[in-house]
């Protein structure tokens, strides 16, 4: 019998564990908290010729970005790291990464953004990115970030995909949080990564190629187009590949999650660690027998738009949770595209936005008991509340 | 040069084959095309010296304008000490 093997570790270590596990040709990363530690235990693999990567310490994220589009157009398999105000200033270069269709890997720790200053966990910083053209992963838990990153470089690196993924989890709640994990051993992850061979490359003189080609009015938008394909097409593989895994580990994955959804009437919808506290809620309401039930969304690039209409259209009224703002706007970027998606069909259930957890503020069981209770005035009512927030002071 | 629709793109793109910049040829951006004006012309390089794209050739015996790459700045026909080239409006 197979042995597992447990280990108490952190999130972030746990994601540099990761890391070392791929064993990447190069790391171009500059540290930021709450994602510091992945960089900063990567760098102590690197100095005790635990690894055989090429560590790169940059100047800024613009130029952490910038060294991984190098790298991955010369071919080689690369990773980073970064959250909030790093991301920002690496916005440039990720549609850049993404349009050349690199497969470079990146965890963000999800953290507020400037100003005020806020160093704590809420997803603004990948939401400013979700039109960058990178698949989106979200992580519930510290297994989860382990787990995402050995899938993200498999589903990155797959011929038909040739993208680069984002694994975000949230910053302090996950980074932070010390947990048991189970891992794999070294050779488990090679061979489910595979080498790599990358499609094309800088350095293969015998075969030369323009990497980055001017295309003004009459092709741009055929390249714009090919790519948003790509995207979209990458969803079954992310699917595949997240089966791929639980045959390898028990641990599926999909790109939803659908968690006590059967006749289900009143559903929340949430990514990232507060689902871990909504499941909570959900085990407790039904017990009472109340026909509450909760939908994870764990790729939110490519958006995973019929899975969750299926997973919603028989719900009665579903409450959005969107830890980031669209200012001036309904509802969140979650909210956004969930009731985009629900538009065309009839039978549809009513839609609560709700925005929580700004800067890292918590949100507790009690908060999500109340958006329950919320959700089923609203079913009486028929109609939905304006944009709620969850604890906010008035 | 027939262009490639999206499909065709998805597998590759945006990487092309090396050199493929040779393909793009800039003189359609012209809207004013420079004529030699050879009774005049000396000779004298000039136009050749300050064409910023390189667009004037020189064969061994005269100069002339390579008007694929020709963008119709009008600088040879500005820096010619002797006014053998003229700008014409390019016509459809």
């Amino acid at each position: 019998m197979k042995t597992v093997k447990r280990i108490a570790i952190e999130g972030n270590e746990a994601a540099a564990l990761a890391f070392k596990q791929v064993n990447p040709d190069v790391v171009a990363a500059y540290p930021i908290t709450p994602s510091t530690e992945v960089v900063q235990k990567f760098s102590e693999y690197v100095a005790n010729g635990e690894v055989d990567t090429e560590f790169v310490p940059v100047e800024s994220e613009h130029s952490a970005m910038s060294a991984c589009i190098g790298a991955a157009a010369a071919g080689a398999r690369v990773m980073t790291s970064t959250a909030s105000q790093g991301l920002a200033l690496m916005w440039e270069m990720l549609y850049i990464a993404s349009a050349l269709r690199l497969p470079i890997v990146m965890t963000v720790s999800n953290r507020a953004l400037s100003a005020p200053i806020n160093i704590h966990g809420d997803h603004s910083d990948a939401m400013g990115a979700r039109d960058s053209g990178w698949i989106q992963i979200f992580s519930e838990n510290v297994q989860e970030i382990y787990d995402n990153i050995f899938q993200a470089v498999k589903i990155a690196e797959n011929p038909e995909v040739r993208l680069p993924v984002m694994v975000g989890y949230d910053g302090f709640i996950t980074s932070h949080s010390e947990e048991i994990i189970e891992i794999l051993d070294d050779e488990v992850v090679q061979s489910f990564i595979g080498k790599y061979k990358p499609a094309y490359s800088l350095l293969d003189v015998d075969n030369p190629i323009s990497v980055g080609p001017l295309a003004l009015t009459d092709s741009y938008f055929e390249f714009k187009v090919a790519q948003a394909y790509a995207l979209e097409n990458s969803l079954p593989i992310i699917k595949k590949v997240g089966k791929e895994y639980g045959d390898l580990t028990g641990r599926y994955y999909d790109v939803i999650e659908k968690y006590k959804m059967d006749g289900a009437e009143y559903v929340v919808v949430a990514m990232s660690s507060t689902v871990g506290t909504a499941r909570e809620v959900v085990d407790a309401l039904r017990e009472k027998g109340l026909p509450v039930g909760l939908l994870k969304i764990r790729v939110f690039r490519p958006f995973p738009t019929e899975d969750i209409i299926n997973a919603l259209k028989d719900v009665k009224v579903v409450g959005i949770l969107d830890r980031s703002m669209v200012p001036g706007s309904f509802g969140g970027p979650l909210y956004h595209e969930i009731t985009s998606a629900l538009y065309h069909f009839e039978k549809r259930p009513i839609a609560q936005p709700y925005v929580y957890g700004l800067g890292g503020r918590d949100i507790t069981t009690q908060h999500i008991e109340k958006v329950f209770e919320e959700l089923m005035e609203i079913a009486k009512k028929g109609k939905p509340n304006p944009l709620t927030y969850i604890g906010v002071r008035e | 040069m027939k262009l490639p629709g999206w499909k065709e793109l998805v597998k590759t793109a945006p990487i092309l084959p090396a050199g493929t910049s040779k393909e793009y040829k800039t003189g359609d951006w012209r809207t004013f095309r420079p004529e030699i004006d050879y009774n005049k012309c000396t000779t004298c390089m000039f136009c050749w010296l300050f064409c910023p794209d390189s667009a004037v050739k020189f064969d061994g015996t005269k100069v002339y304008i390579d008007y694929e790459y020709c963008k119709g700045c009008g600088l040879c026909a500005a820096e010619c000490p002797v006014k053998a080239i003229t700008m014409k409006e390019e016509e459809k």
